[in-house]
This record gives C-alpha cells, structure tokens and sequence, in this order.
C-alpha cells in the first residue's frame, strides 16, 4: 500500500508536469514513431463486403505493439520518482521488451517475469528483452503464464520497493495502476479519432479490439466513450467455452478479487483462479481489467470471443488479403471483424486496434501447423 | 476476552513473548496438519497461524507458495478448514488465526464465512491482500463475532499509515520485517528498532514480527523488540523436508523467544 499511495502522489504530480509532458511527447513522435497511421484496409473490406475497415496500425509503433505507450511513460515515471531499476510482468513478451528497451533508453536497471510455458512459446521476445540488456526471469509456479508472472513481480516491488518501480502492463491491478495504463495508452484513441475525422468527416459506427487485461481496448475506446459508437471487446475463447479451456472472463467467469482489483474472474467454487488456455499468450489470462468490468455491467462495451480457431484464420486472412501479418492477440479482433463487417451496410465505419504485429507469433502459428522452419 | 487477547495478557503477566508458528493446512495432507497442530501446543506455541491455501499466494515467498501448491492438490479449501476447526475445537484450545487471501473469503460470502468461522472455533484472520482501507465490512462482520483482523504495518508504512492500521488490527499487529532478515547475522537497525517502537507508542498493541526469520537466532533478537514471533516458511520447510527433527527444531525455536 505506501507503494501505490507514492506511485499515486507522483503520477498525479506528473500529470500536471510541462517538462514531464514535453518528455513524453518528444520521444513518442521521435522514439515510438507517433501518430502511428490509421490504414484504410481496402482489400480486406472488399473481401468481407460489408463495413469499411480501418486498422488503427499500432503494430507500426517501436516494439512492434502498443505496449511501448505505457512502458515508456511509467519509464519516465520511474525515473522521476528516482527508481534505479524496474521490473514488469509478460505474457506474450511484447511488454517485456517494451519495458527493456524503456529501460535501455533511459538507463535503468531491468528485470522481467515471464512464466515456463510463455517462455517456450515466445522465445523471439526472450532473445529480444535479453539483447536489450534486461534479465528475464522464469516463473516456474502456478500455472507458469501471466498470472504467475504477475504475482512474482508484485512479490519483487513489494521486497524491493524502495529502489524499484514495477511497470505493470496492461489496465490491471491496484489503482492507480488501471488509470496511469488508460491514460498513457489513450494518445491511441485520440490519434484514431483525428485520423478518422480526417479520413472520412465522421466518427466510426463500430470500435473493435482483442482483451487480454485490456490496455489496448481501453487505449482506443477511452477517447470515444462519451460518443454514439458501439464498442466490442474481444477475448480468446480458446478451445471453445464449453470445454473450459479458454480465457473468456466476462463469457465464462464470476466477479472476484485478484491481484489488487475487483473484476470478472476465471475462478471455481473456493475462490481459486482457474487454468486458462489461449493460442495467444498475451489474452491468455483468467483475469481482466476493472474499467472493462465496469463497462461490461454498465452495458457501454460489449465484450464477445474468438476461439482459436477463429484467430488463426484471421492471422492468414489479414497476411494474405493486406500484406499485414497481426498478433495473435490482435488477430481474435480481426476474427470478430471477419464475422461483423459481412453483416453491415456498406456505407458503415469499423475501426479495429491492430494492436501489435506477428513477427513473434511466426514461429508458433507454423508449428500449430505442422511445418517445421528450423 | 477471546483466545489472542487472553494469550497476550498472560504472556504479559509472566514477562513473555508469543511464540507464533505458521503452518500450511492441508500440506501434506489434513490428517498430519491435525497432527502438526497439537505438537506445535505441546511444544509450547501460543498462538498458531494457519495458511489456507490460494492460488495465487501474492505475499508468500517460494517455500509458502509450493505448500500451497500441496495443499490444494491435496483438495484443501476454506470450506474444509472450517469443518476441521470443528474438529479441533474438540481436542485443542490454541488460538487458531487463519491466514488466507481475500477471494476466498469473498467467494464464499463475507457475512455467512465469519459466522462459521466464528461458530468452527476460529479467533482471527490475516489477509494480506486486504488492506484495512477496503476491509471494512469484514471488519464489522468480525467485530459483531468476536474475532480478530490483524493487519500488516511494513518498515516503509509512514507514521499516518501506522496509525490507521494501529486502529483496524485487533488482536495484535503484524510487523513485516522485510529487508535483511534471512542469514545468520542478523542486524537490528536503528530505523527498524524506532519504526516499532513508534508503532508500539501510538497502537498500545501487541506486535508480532514475521516474515524470514528462520533460526532461534533470529528468532531471539526478534523477540527482543516485539511482543511475539512469527515463524513461517522455515517450519514449513522443515515439517516438508526433515520432518523427523522438526519437534526438536520447534522446541528451539521456543526457548529462543
């Protein structure tokens, strides 16, 4: 608790800081590469015949994925408040290498949790974080992905937090984690709704974007909330809802507490958090951020799922139709387009959250297949 | 009076200190924890703290955490820990604080779980993952039932934070001895030594420091500042390990507090 209570202090400081504003500002238009390009998907709209697609590209951004947006503002946080050294969570290892390279850009010292199975199955972003000078440590406990990595990193904060600040990634955890996340991510939706004022005279029909903890979706929807636009969440229905063997919080979970915050929760009868399973890492957790369960019981966002399956075909249908390969997180939002746009009116808008590129998810999606690249 | 403030005011009268030890319910299984339970009393503990097993044990270091692990595969929740309290309640008058985390608690229902606690022969709980600021209700509820919430204060907790634990914990306040604890020399540092003697001033309650403390060493220059000692992961790594020596290891840890 002191910890956030002074994380609370200083972040409300910062809020209000020129310097801290014009820092941020600085290294997001020269470092993170912002605005990234609000992309009007044509060949794949033609192909669904239906809505108007745009992708909001923020697999263009540094790293590849959104997550640079949050790292690099706690960075700078962090190095305000005087920490030497941070640590973060990763699922998928996209946050992982964006809290390494914030790290190796402001010269602070960095460690990163990552569970056993993850570790496997996104070895690219392991290599990533290590040449990035951070140390990558194995969570062996639980069930090894997210969750676990999670737990051990608010462990390290809480036995090290006098020199340390923990960059948590995704809208998660105690306040004022959910809204220091929102608000460094939120330059996304503020970018889209330029871009599409520009583009087309008029605000969008439909927002579109996978949750995992929900930082991307939080990022695009927060600046549009107050508009006449409907908003759909998707999570990774992995197997399938039945069979349990998924990560569909609001399709397949109960209200709990986990990990600082009260929200939807995999969980069985005694209050143990449930196994999840997703082909995507970074959706595969049993958890998910506060402000989406709120949106979810107050009816503003609506929250749906894509299977595996579904994901994968999605992975193919944006390489082949546009040139783009997504991550498998973003390709369950591509999945929820695939199955929306065929059934709306041609004249109407869908902005969908390409949250981060496929370069890491290569490797699994051949093996998933069958085909053995080294 | 319920069985902690009793404890304390004897340990009082006699110039003692509380000889706290932690186990994890369930690990092996809940036969042996029945069994732990009456020699860590016949070895002289004043209080025992029970560890229900979570999922995801956020404030438990490695040890703690696999025990859990045990104890959950071992099919252990707070349901089956209240109906073995029951149990005991027939054999054993130890104070029993349970420590878990809070969703288990929720899950079950606040009010309806400290009425069976209450009723099981419970005294009292410590949630890590519940700070004061949000436990009001269980806080009522255990009021109204006559069981303990005893809260945490960590050496960063400032002197305004002290207070609002000092005035939530009942029973007695959990001390977190965070840095430089494991290892055989222990040092006592000035801040340690005046952070608990400012807690001791402004809460006029007992104070029992946990967290690392591993030999009747540590356990004695601990004890030497507070009121009691907590001792968790080291007998939970001896009971799972070496459970041969681990009356004789209690009984030491015993005499050095």
């Amino acid at each position: 608790m002191p910890a956030l209570l002074e994380l609370e202090a200083e972040y409300g400081k910062a809020k209000e800081d020129r310097a801290f504003k014009n820092e941020l500002e600085l290294l997001q238009s020269t470092y993170i590469g912002r605005p990234t390009s609000l992309y009007f998907a044509k060949r794949l709209t033609d192909h669904l015949d239906g809505a108007k697609i745009y992708l909001k590209r923020e697999d263009l951004a540094h790293t590849g994925a959104h997550k640079i947006n949050n790292a690099i503002g706690q960075v700078l946080l962090a190095k305000k408040m005087g920490k030497k050294r941070v640590i973060a969570e990763t699922g998928a290892g996209q946050h992982g290498v964006a809290t390494a390279t914030g790290a190796a850009l402001c010269g602070l010292e960095c460690e990163i949790y990552m569970g056993s199975i993850d570790i496997k199955r996104q070895a690219l972003n392991v290599f990533r974080m290590k040449l990035l000078g951070a140390k990558v440590n194995e969570v062996s406990i639980g069930s090894q992905t997210l969750k676990d990595a999670i737990n051990e990193s608010m462990r390290d904060w809480t036995t090290n937090v006098r020199t340390t600040h923990y960059v948590l990634g995704t809208v998660f955890g105690p306040h004022p984690f959910p809204s220091i996340v929102r608000d460094f991510q939120a330059v996304i939706g503020k970018e889209a709704k330029r871009q599409i004022l520009k583009a087309e005279g008029r605000l969008p029909d439909y927002l579109i974007a996978c949750v995992g903890g929900g930082s991307n979706a939080m990022g695009l929807f927060n600046e549009f909330l107050s508009d006449d636009i409907k908003m759909i969440g998707v999570e990774a229905g992995g197997k399938g809802i039945e069979g349990g063997e998924h990560a569909a919080r609001f399709a397949g979970g109960s209200i709990g507490v986990l990990q600082g915050c009260k929200t939807y929760l995999l969980q069985d009868n005694d209050g143990n958090v449930l196994e999840t399973h997703s082909v995507s890492a970074g959706l595969d957790y049993a958890s998910v951020g506060p402000q989406h369960a709120f949106f979810k019981d107050s009816g503003r966002i609506e929250y749906t799922y894509a299977v595996d399956a579904e994901a994968l075909a999605a992975f193919e249908l944006l390489s082949r139709t546009e040139g783009i390969i997504p991550a498998l997180e973003s390709a369950h939002a591509i999945a929820e387009v695939a199955k929306l746009a065929p059934r709306l009116p041609k004249d109407k808008i869908i902005i969908v959250n390409l949250s981060g590129r496929g370069d890491k998810d290569v490797q699994q999606v051949a093996k998933i297949k069958g085909i053995e690249i080294c | 009076m319920n069985r902690i403030d009793k404890t304390f005011r004897r340990l009082k009268e006699t110039d003692k200190k509380a000889f706290i030890p932690y186990i994890m319910a369930g690990d092996p299984d809940i036969d042996k924890t029945m069994e732990h339970i009456l020699m860590l009393e016949e070895c002289g503990a004043d209080i025992i703290e029970l560890g229900v097993p979570f999922s995801d044990p956020v404030a438990d270091g490695p040890t703690i955490q696999r025990a859990a692990e045990r104890a959950l595969a071992a099919g252990v929740s707070l349901r089956k820990m209240l109906v073995f309290m029951a149990d005991l309640r027939k054999r054993s008058q130890v104070p029993i604080i349970f420590m878990t985390y809070y969703n288990p608690i929720y899950k079950y229902g606040e009010e309806v779980f400290v009425t069976d606690a209450a009723n099981a022969g419970v005294d009292g709980f410590i949630i890590p993952d519940l700070p004061p600021e949000e436990a009001g209700s269980l806080r009522k509820s255990c009021r109204s039932k006559g069981l303990d919430t005893i809260f945490l204060v960590a050496p960063t907790s400032t002197e305004e934070r002290m207070k609002s634990i000092a005035s939530a914990s009942k029973g007695f306040i959990y001390y977190v001895s965070m840095t430089g604890i494991t290892g055989t020399k222990l040092s006592l540092e000035d801040h340690f030594r005046n952070h608990i003697g400012r807690l001791k001033e402004l809460s006029g309650k007992p104070i029992a420091i946990g967290f690392g403390i591993s030999t009747p060493d540590d356990a004695r220059s601990m004890a030497s500042v507070a009121d009691g000692v907590i001792v968790g992961s080291a007998i939970v790594k001896k009971f799972h390990e070496d459970p041969g020596n681990a009356r004789e290891f209690i009984k030491k840890l015993r005499e050095a507090v």
